[in-house]
């Protein structure tokens, strides 16, 4: 194929666009829907937590760590008959949602456990002394007052499953990962893969972009209460610059970019 | 209102224990302002958490407007129903404001009237009126980064009134502000307590701020409360730790053979020129060493510290004379107590 090829290449890009999109964003839907409440708990059940429980703690730390050191490629291997009995198929863009969704929810769980314990424990105290029980403290303080940090999460997850989108179109999923793989790798039409790398590149940005920009509007409008997360921004601003310029590193760096998160998560779990 | 009594605290943590609280007996009046000063580590915190039950005693029990609040925990950790409701009718101000950086002024009062379950209009008319009483009216669409520490802390106070408590805790709650911002601070937490009828525990480490704002106060040491009081009964208790931090004269006599008098005004006695009518009377050469006047618990107090010729023998009769203008005479030094009692 060449640049002459565009009229067969468009909707190839277009249709592959979409389902990249259509796997990111029910996955990552679900992973919000799941991994928030873990999250919360898993800082609840702490040792001093409002629902300190040691057994509840740690099954869901383990489950989190195992659900969270298994290889993507794997997980949807292992998933295949879970797969199949919700949506009755093992291939295509519904299929792939499945273990997408079920890798990102531990991976966001934890972004989140580390966004709620960055809450001070102050505020918390405040609304235990005006008589609110623990659904309020979640609802009114924990989760409002962690929403900068965990839209950096959501953002942080929704470029880790791009990425891992790649992998599901080896399940015939599709997507933009999938035609530089059949395309670029199989075919050696590398200029079809460059394209899908360039635009992947541009997604990831706008994505990133536009998570920084609402996390540091909320953040802002609450003056900063401390300069991990201003730190954390300005870290992530400088990879979407790199993002923008360089195209093929993009992809690279952003992935390394979320192994950073993850090994920071794991960290802070340590210790 | 508030009546602990044999509140023990004890933290354990890591196999090591701290007993943070030691048999805790104390009596806050309904409508009074009550400080409770110590040092660092003395227990302060643990007893004013105690009492909302936010750290669950160890042992004893805490009344709080004729209820036993310690009867309302349930066996686990978390706060039963009946604890909650009565936690809403004790306001709580805090050292660090704590305030939601995620909402705005109005929205921070407006949340212990969300926990009772008020409705839009009611919330928003009472935290508007309470913005008002506080102060701060023109701030409420702000949020608690906009504002300087004194405004949050006025932010904190009509929050802590939203549910029209009783009783107002409040530990440390000047600590984070400047001697100015302190002051109106005090001046506004004195108001409400005259205004709502409100009872007031608070807890300080400045002297200045019992001196301005309380009727009563306590000093805890090591988890005990070993001075307590009106502010008045204490200035008169001589020797009193407390008394003495109050209300502090220093001096040191110009030489042997001279006797040391401490001398405390109360109210009217403070204008009366008790001082030159003593040296007329007695002829005698007076020097005052230190002097020191202020309102306390909104009385007038004055303490001086003269020097009298001659040991103290020679100087029963003057001495004598000052207890009979109704001061109150503490004699510094040597002065044995058998003597200071034959005095009378
Ligand atoms: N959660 C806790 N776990 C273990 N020990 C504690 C805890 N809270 C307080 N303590 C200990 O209890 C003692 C009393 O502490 P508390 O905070 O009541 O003192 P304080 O009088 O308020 O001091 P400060 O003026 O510094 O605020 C201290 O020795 C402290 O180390
Ligand atoms: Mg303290």
């Amino acid at each position: 194929m060449t640049w002459t090829d565009w009229p067969a290449m468009q909707p190839l890009l277009s249709e592959a666009c979409w389902d990249t999109l259509y796997m990111v964003g029910w996955s990552t839907l679900i992973a919000v829907v799941g991994g928030l409440p873990l999250g919360v708990l898993l800082v609840l059940t702490d040792r001093g937590g409002l629902l300190q429980s040691v057994v509840a703690n740690k099954v869901i730390g383990q489950v989190v760590n195992v659900a969270r050191s298994m290889p993507f490629i794997i997980l949807m291997v292992a998933l295949m008959s879970f797969t199949r009995t919700v949506t009755g198929t093992t291939i295509g863009r519904e299929a792939a949602i499945v273990p997408l969704a079920i890798g990102a929810i531990p991976f966001f769980a934890r972004l989140v456990e580390t966004a709620v314990r960055e809450v001070d424990g102050g505020l918390v105290e405040a609304v235990q002394a005006m008589g609110g029980n623990t659904w309020t403290v979640v609802r009114k303080v924990l989760v409002p007052e962690a929403l900068p940090s965990l839209i950096s999460s959501a953002t942080t997850t929704v470029v880790a499953l791009i990425g891992y989108s790649a992998m599901a179109g080896t399940v015939g999923a599709g997507g933009l990962g999938d035609i530089a793989i059949r395309y670029g790798y199989q075919r050696f039409e590398t200029q079809l893969m460059w394209i899908t790398v360039g635009i992947l590149a541009v997604v990831i940005s706008l994505i990133q972009f536009a998570g920084d920009y609402a996390a540091r509007a909320l953040h802002r409008r609450g003056g900063g209460s401390g300069a991990a997360p201003r730190l954390r921004l300005l870290r992530d601003r400088t990879l979407a610059a790199e993002t923008a310029t360089a195209g093929t590193v993009a992809a690279e760096t952003a992935t390394a970019g979320t192994v950073a998160d993850e090994t920071a998560a794991d960290v802070s779990k340590v210790a | 209102m508030i009546t602990t009594s044999g509140l023990t605290k004890v933290y354990r943590s890591r196999g090591r224990e701290v007993t943070a609280l030691d048999g805790v007996d104390l009596h806050v009046r309904e409508g009074e302002v009550f400080g409770v000063i110590g040092q660092s580590g003395a227990g302060k915190s643990s007893l004013i958490r105690c009492v909302n039950l936010l750290e669950r005693p160890t042992s004893g029990t805490v009344t709080v407007a004729g209820r036993d609040l310690t009867a309302l925990t349930g066996r686990g950790p978390r706060a039963g129903k009946e604890l909650r409701q009565a936690r809403s009718r004790i306001g709580m101000v805090f050292q660090h404001f704590n305030l939601l950086s995620s909402r705005t002024v109005q929205d921070n009062v407006e949340l212990p009237l969300e926990i009772l379950g008020r409705s839009g209009k009611e919330r928003s008319c009472r935290a508007l009126e309470l913005l008002d009483l506080v102060g701060l009216a023109d701030k409420a669409g702000a949020y608690p980064a906009q504002l300087s520490g004194g405004q949050k802390q006025r932010v904190g106070i009509a929050r802590a009134l939203a549910g029209d408590p009783k009783v107002l805790l409040s530990d440390e709650a000047t600590s984070a502000l400047d001697p100015e911002t302190t002051r109106s601070i005090l001046q506004l937490l004195r108001d409400l307590n005259r205004q709502l009828g409100l009872t007031v525990l608070l807890i300080t480490h400045e002297m200045d701020v019992v001196k301005s704002v309380c009727d009563s106060a306590a000093l805890m040491e090591k988890g005990r409360i070993v001075e307590s009081g009106t502010v008045s009964e204490l200035l008169a208790t001589p020797g009193s730790e407390l008394a003495a931090a109050l209300f502090p004269v220093s001096g040191d006599a110009s030489g042997d053979d001279r006797t040391v008098v401490d001398v405390t005004f109360h109210g009217e006695a403070a204008t009366q020129t008790v001082v030159s009518q003593l040296s007329r009377t007695y002829n005698i050469d007076i020097s005052i060493l230190g002097a020191a006047m202020d309102t306390v618990g909104g009385r007038q107090v004055g303490r001086m510290r003269i020097e009298l010729p001659g040991p103290y023998e020679e100087n029963v009769v003057p001495i004598g004379f000052l207890r009979e203008q109704g001061l109150q005479i503490d004699v510094l030094g040597p002065e044995p107590a058998l003597v200071q009692g034959g005095a009378k």
